[in-house]
């Protein structure tokens, strides 16, 4: 009857320590690698970064990045991720939250000042608005530039081109005109879990 | 005329700020910056960086690439340092599919992460130098990169782009003489780095321009997600090859320089120092791999290329180098985050993948990237001329910020 008790991690000892202080806010926690993900609530990423942020066991005071990714088949097709490095505990965490194209997230700013421009950055490649953010321009594109590139359905290509025309002595754009498609080759094996049935297989078994 | 000028002290009081550009074509802007300034006479107001001019779309690329594909556009990100991103996806690719490094490939990372922390700091010291008027420093300073890079050439076959780490180690084996040619450099640099310092540390024009400007705050370089030396100026003891040790770092004997006040010429002695620190583990470097024979890629691995000799023989080595080199391995599926301490602070990959030859995504977290959103924050009050003395100090590469 003795019981042996694996003791926690310090990465399962973080995870246990923010979702049993925010059970509202954190859906599910991931470890994997050793590193800390929390999957949260949308419109509870606010109270939850102020917490990670001031909670004396968690302090992390430094926004290391946020981002989006795309996962067109979902009905809430985008992820922003959000990192956190606390220089005190020498911890890392990631927070993930779920958003589509219309659902603005808020925006972390009044937290972390140095949100601006990744918010700025996520807006400008996947379209994800942010609630808030005083000044969401595009940042990494052209001016004036349409679309959002990093979204999986946008072309690789892109649409437009720009050359200098000497006739007009400017810059134009034009749209893309390649001479040869993107050659875009699909080298993930066949054999690797084929389960087709290919033309005449069916004569093997007579 | 002078009922006229009654009616202008009214006008005189509204604010007159006035707007310049600087760059995108500037000396002093490294690279392709955009910077509008407002200015109320010559004292900053608002600073508005615009960036994007050398937005490349390396992130889509990527998608679009096997890893193996995907590895040199780490090179021409911050291409003043090449190896020490291919250093972060390499590890990011290798946490992921749990693939343990080579000792002696290990020992060989280090040296030439190290290698590119002196060439990165050595252009930023001396061209920032330049921004404030000194011209003879970075004549000094590049003669020293190029014999560094000739070391890179050496090894990798390319000055600038090296794509030499590989997941699993590097891609070849330095020869013997090349590492004592390393050693030897090793020993002679920090005489050329005294003459550089001899010109700018006590000079008493480069520490009116640097002393006092730009102070960071411990507060500052937390609320701004500041990394490497912007915080290391500020007198906190940050380094991810202390505090998140990888390779083989915990076995090195070094020391991590930190600044008192956080202004600019604390950056700049802080970056010094660190160039001797990373002679002296560069020297360690060398005497390791004297005694440390061995692969420098793991063996029969999925990840790695058949040698030459076997795929003259093997039919499995042949089927195996043509499917490493068109399908690729594959990874995952998962997410991963791989973090190195490069000479501008910490370079993260963030890596999700769906277990196919190609990432899903790849967010590539540059450390300048922050460093630069905080220049409205840091140069807001100084003067005009500031400016492009603390742009020298936040140590910008625009390959890295634009991606």
């Amino acid at each position: 009857m003795t019981d042996v008790v694996k003791p926690l991690t310090p990465a399962e000892e973080l995870a246990m320590h923010v979702s049993g202080a925010m059970p509202g806010a954190v859906d599910n926690t991931v470890i994997a690698f050793d590193e800390v993900t929390l999957e949260a609530k949308a419109d509870q990423i606010i109270p939850l970064l102020i917490f990670l942020r001031d909670d004396p066991r968690c302090q992390f005071q430094t926004l290391i990045d946020i981002c989006g990714v795309d996962y067109p088949e979902r009905v809430q097709r985008f992820d922003v991720v959000y990192h956190l490095l606390s220089m005190r505990k020498n911890k890392r965490i990631r927070i993930k939250i779920r958003t589509d194209e219309t659902t603005p997230v808020s925006s972390a700013i009044p937290v972390y000042p140095a949100a601006d421009w990744f918010e700025r950055e996520t807006f400008d490649m996947y379209g994800v608005l942010f609630n808030g953010h005083p000044d969401l321009r595009r940042l990494l594109t052209d001016y004036g530039f349409q679309g959002f590139p990093l979204r999986k359905d946008f072309p690789l290509t892109g649409h437009v081109e720009v050359r200098y025309d000497p006739e007009q002595q400017r810059v134009v754009y034009e749209p893309v005109k390649l001479p040869q498609a993107y050659r875009n080759f699909d080298f993930l094996s066949p054999w690797e879990g084929m389960n087709e049935i290919l033309p005449g297989d069916e004569k093997a078994k007579g | 005329m002078a009922d006229d000028a009654t009616n202008l002290p009214a006008l005189e009081e509204e604010k007159r700020t006035f707007t310049i550009n600087f760059g995108p074509q500037h000396p002093a802007a490294h690279g392709v910056l955009r910077l509008v300034l407002e200015l109320d006479g010559e004292v900053v107001e608002r600073v508005d960086p615009h960036i994007g001019l050398l937005h490349r779309g390396t992130e889509k690329l990527i998608e679009y690439k096997t890893y193996l594909q995907a590895l040199p556009y780490f090179d021409r990100l911050d291409y003043v340092a090449p190896m020490n991103q291919e250093h972060a996806f390499c590890l990011a690719i290798e946490k992921m599919l749990g693939i343990e490094v080579p000792r002696r490939a290990s020992i060989i990372r280090v040296l030439f992460s190290e290698i590119g922390r002196v060439l990165s700091h050595i252009l930023n010291v001396t061209t920032q130098a330049l921004d404030v008027g000194a011209l003879t420093p970075p004549v000094w300073g590049f003669e020293e990169r190029e014999k560094l890079m000739i070391f890179y050439e050496r090894a990798s076959g390319s000055r600038l782009h090296a794509n030499y780490f590989r997941p699993g180690g590097v891609h070849q084996d330095l020869t013997p003489q090349l590492i004592a040619d390393i050693a030897r450099w090793a020993e002679e640099f920090p005489k050329a780095l005294d003459d550089i310092e001899t010109l700018l540390t006590g000079n008493r024009i480069f520490k009116q321009r640097n002393v006092d400007i730009g102070v960071v705050s411990v507060e500052d370089a937390y609320a701004y997600g500041f990394t490497g030396v912007m915080v290391r100026g500020s007198g906190m003891a940050w380094d991810l090859r202390r505090s998140q040790p990888y390779e083989i770092y915990d076995e090195l004997k070094f020391k991590i320089p930190v600044g008192k006040n956080g202004d600019c010429y604390d950056r700049y002695l802080c970056r010094c120092d660190e160039m001797r620190e990373s002679v002296e583990i560069i020297k360690q470097c060398c005497a390791l791999l004297a005694t440390t024979p061995g692969p420098v890629l793991p063996e029969r691995s999925k990840v790695v290329p058949p040698r030459r000799a076997e795929m003259k023989n093997s039919m499995e080595a042949l089927i195996h180098h043509f499917k490493l080199y068109t399908e690729g391995f594959h990874v995952g599926p998962g997410e991963v985050y791989a973090c190195v301490e490069a000479p501008k602070g910490e370079f993260g990959v963030y890596l999700v993948a769906d277990g196919t030859n190609r990432p899903y995504r790849v967010k590539i977290k540059a450390p300048g990237f922050p460093h630069l959103q905080a220049m409205d924050h840091l140069c807001k009050g100084h003067m005009l001329a500031d400016v492009s003395a603390i742009l020298g100090s936040l140590d910008i590469v625009f390959g890295e910020i634009d991606r």
